[in-house]
């Protein structure tokens, strides 16, 4: 019963969002208000439905009904319940129905809370938004329904893939959707704006915060990715440069573009027209990336073949909507004016910058992605891309942007003075070279170029540093003055900083463990000891744990500093899970500062040894920390937008918020 | 979702054989020819994986690349030997970074092109916009629209 609810909650979505499709679009064309009004209530019906058919989808994993296939196939009543939950996404279907359920719960929340947009941009902007809920909530039902029954219901489910069963599936596909997703609301009120015809600054003020908020799901969605590949893949990489995380990739690097081209526009009403088509761009990669991932076409352009309805469905929504959508923007971006004059050397000539790397940067990682796949399908050849093409290519083009990162919040808008920018920067630029110096004296080996690297990051966290100095004055002003000053400053000037420091604590951690990571492969016996960096391990020996649905074989090691003092214990194991019969390597992690031991185990050769691999990771913990540091800096910017655009009215008025606001409506 | 299918695959590959890359009786006891076939390891593909190297691999196929290139350099050997030796057994296909030839030209031209593309677009119209041939265009906004505008914008001057 729970599962045919649900199916059916789904199809009454669908049709709301037809109506929610159809109905405003007619209304601001005949200037019809009543129609324009079904939007938002029509938004908030269908994310209710959407929402039932997902908890409904959740029921049927948590109850173990393994009458329903797609709960057959992956899950397993042993499972504790946490994996149950996440199991739902941890398929095609489920994913499908966590994308569709966050597309309208986005809907909703433009519904609710979009009461200060004019009713005619509301109206487009929901209805286009309609029409990819449309395109999903098909495809869920024609292609990938969650809801099938199998006739004669099996006693026990096949059991999630055992490389899902990890915490980081709880949250990498969840954040990675919010982030994709997030997307959809810029690129609806792009088309709106283009369907009308016209734009203004105000608009870049409401579809930041939503490009801030998909923008910080999406960094912390990769980061977390990245963490999770590095410790459950048992060799310790952070970054591969997959398909699979350049689909996720090409969105972040153009909804960075994005937020910096929105602040140009909303500041000084330029680049609406260049706003409109990153926009268009972000969604569409999101979409390309959801295609990628969703239709089989990585694993080979013939494995596309074999099976090709659902590729070739998503394949028909990507034409119908990028397509369309590049279309719309030919014909109608001429009728949107441009504004705002600057000098090349101005905050918005630094932004633009910006977006020319950012934007050459994303464009790399495309082709890297879909070359091989164009030219295997064009003319049968096959080649590889790879880690080595991206680092030679994609490396020289994220350098510049490093540099010019730290100049840009000083230059003033319109017309910026470098020379003055620069002489603000000298402290910053002393100790990057201070770093670099520290860095050639203390590390041996390793690339050359590895300082330099150093110093890149150190600039750019010292001069994230310098912007807030300069506006606090401090050690010019007294401490309090300059901590009043703190206080005052706008907190998405803050948000600023943040984001931009971190940035240079992500490169530093990935200049240091690449340049001096160190790594050790052997075989070893009980009683033997393996030495790396300042530590020596010491291997005790082999034992079994039995676990809820698997069992581990862990080989316990003795952690000791080479003065010879115990540090403590690592425990990585060999996990087998008999539902599967497949087994994963569980590696153990032990953190020394921002450093990580990490120990991964394998198979236990027939002479009694055991080959262990061991990397001492300096500084790797920062990789990450850096993407939190960028995710809090968003959300200091947020929540001064919040502020401001939820509440268009200084601070003292706030008590009489909600009349004025209907007022102005 | 985007390791998911990887992954997937990576254990469908992976699960007969050992979850494993680099083993420790395959390595060379030279450190510095150990050192040069790692980093050579990284530039090759496993041509039966996902988009992994042979260095990350724990296919058999993997294993016997490694192998493969150890004994090349082991005879002597240059680099360059290495990988040529591969291209011209296994084709094109087991570089990760591939060859510029006319099938890559677009692959390697296309990020330096749309920078400068990008670059001159952008330059140009700069200096178009200076010679003041951009008007100075205001949006014409409903006079409601521009009381709500100049609400919004009211509280802004702080940047």
């Amino acid at each position: 019963m729970i599962p045919e609810l649900g199916h059916y909650a789904l199809m009454l979505a669908l049709g709301l969002a037809l109506i929610q499709g159809i109905m405003p679009i007619v209304g601001t064309r005949t200037n019809d208000p009543v129609l324009m009004s079904i939007a938002a209530p029509a938004a908030l019906a269908q994310f209710v439905f959407v929402a039932i058919a997902f908890l409904a989808l959740a029921e049927c994993y948590v109850a173990s009904d393994f009458s329903v296939l797609n709960v057959y196939e992956n899950s397993n009543s042993a499972m504790p319940l946490i994996y149950r939950l996440t199991s739902i996404w941890g398929n095609h279907e489920g994913s499908m129905m966590l994308w569709v359920s966050i597309l309208a719960f986005f809907g909703a929340l433009v519904a609710l809370f979009g009461n200060n947009l004019p009713a005619t941009l509301k109206a487009n902007a929901l209805a286009v938004q309609a029409w990819i809920a449309v395109a999903f909530e098909l495809f869920i039902l024609i292609t990938s329904n969650p809801f099938l029954r199998i006739a004669d219901a099996p006693f026990e489910g096949r059991d999630l893939n055992p490389i899902l069963q990890d915490p980081g599936l709880a949250f990498h596909p969840p954040m990675l959707y919010l982030g994709y997703v997030g997307f959809s609301i810029a690129f609806s009120f792009a088309i709106a704006a283009l369907i009308e015809g016209r734009i203004d600054a105000a608009w870049a003020r409401w579809v930041r915060p939503w490009v801030l908020g998909a923008w910080m799901c999406l960094t912390l969605g990769i980061a977390g990715g990245s963490y999770w590949a590095y410790y459950e893949l048992g060799w310790g990489g952070f970054w591969f440069w997959d398909p699979v995380e350049n689909a996720s990739l090409m969105p972040w690097l153009a909804g960075t573009a994005l937020l910096h081209s929105a602040v140009v526009m909303e500041k000084r009403g330029a680049l609406k027209v260049w706003t409109i088509l990153l926009a268009i761009i972000a969604f569409s990669l999101s979409l390309i990336g959801t295609f990628l991932v969703r239709s089989g076409v990585l694993t080979s352009v013939h494995a596309f073949a074999v099976d090709p309805t659902r590729g070739i469905f998503i394949l028909a929504i990507l034409v119908v909507f990028i397509g369309g959508a590049l279309a719309l923007y030919a014909w109608r971006a001429p009728l949107l004016k441009q504004g705002g004059l600057f000098a090349p050397i101005s905050r918005e000539g630094a932004l633009v910058f910006n977006n020319l790397f950012l934007t050459s940067a994303c464009a790399t990682v495309f082709v890297g992605t879909l070359y091989p796949l164009a030219l295997e399908a064009l003319t049968g050849d096959k080649i590889s891309v790879g880690p080595p093409f991206f680092n030679s290519t994609f490396g020289p083009l994220f350098i510049p942007l490093m540099l010019v990162m730290s100049f840009g919040p000083l230059l003033g808008w319109k017309r910026g003075d470098i020379v003055s920018a620069a002489q603000r920067l000298l402290a910053a630029a002393v100790l990057a070279a201070v770093a670099v110096a520290a860095a050639f004296a203390i590390e041996h080996g390793g690339p050359v170029l590895a300082p330099f690297g150093v110093g890149i990051a150190v600039f750019v966290m010292a001069g994230a540093v310098t912007d807030i100095a300069e506006r606090t004055m401090i050690l010019r002003l007294p401490m309090r003055a300059s901590l009043m000053r703190a206080i005052g400053l706008p907190r998405s000037v803050w948000g600023t900083a943040f984001a931009h420091f971190g940035i240079g604590v992500t490169l530093l951690g990935i200049v240091a463990v690449t340049a001096w990571g160190s790594e050790r492969i052997v075989a070893v016996k009980p009683g033997e000891t393996i030495d790396v960096s300042h530590y020596r391990l010491t291997f005790d020996g082999v034992f079994n744990r039995p676990g809820p649905n698997y069992r581990d074989v862990v080989g316990h090691f003795t952690v000791r500093r080479a003065s010879g003092d115990v540090i403590g214990a690592m425990e990585p194991s060999r996990r087998t899970f008999p539902a599967r019969n497949m087994a994963t390597t569980e590696a153990a992690l032990m953190s020394r500062g921002f450093s990580q031991l990490y120990l991964s185990l394998g198979d236990p050769n027939p002479d009694g040894t055991v080959p262990v691999r061991l990397f001492f990771k300096p500084h790797v913990l920062m990789i990450w920390l850096g993407a939190i540091i960028m995710f809090f800096g968003g959300g200091l910017s947020l929540s001064d937008r919040r502020l401001r655009v939820g509440a268009p009215r200084p601070a003292k008025a706030k008590a009489k918020d909600k009349p004025v606001l209907q007022a102005a409506e | 979702m985007k390791y998911l299918q990887a992954l997937m695959l990576l254990i469908a590959l992976m699960a007969p054989t050992r979850l494993w890359a680099v083993e420790p009786d395959e390595m060379l006891s030279d450190p510095t020819l150990e050192a040069r076939a790692r980093a050579l390891s990284k530039e090759l593909r496993c041509m039966v994986c996902q988009n992994e190297s042979i260095d990350d691999s724990g296919a058999p196929l993997a294993h016997d690349l490694r192998v493969l290139v150890r004994d090349r350099i082991k005879a002597g050997d240059s680099d360059a030997q290495v990988l040529d030796f591969l291209v011209a057994r296994y084709g094109e296909f087991v570089l990760l970074k591939p060859r510029l030839s006319w099938h890559t030209v677009a692959l390697w031209g296309l990020p330096p092109a749309v920078l400068l593309v990008g670059a001159v677009v952008i330059l140009m119209d700069l200096r178009r916009r200076r010679s003041g041939q951009a008007g100075q265009e205001q949006v014409n906004l409903t006079a409601a629209e521009e009381a709500r505008l100049a609400e919004l914008l009211r509280d802004r001057s702080a940047t």
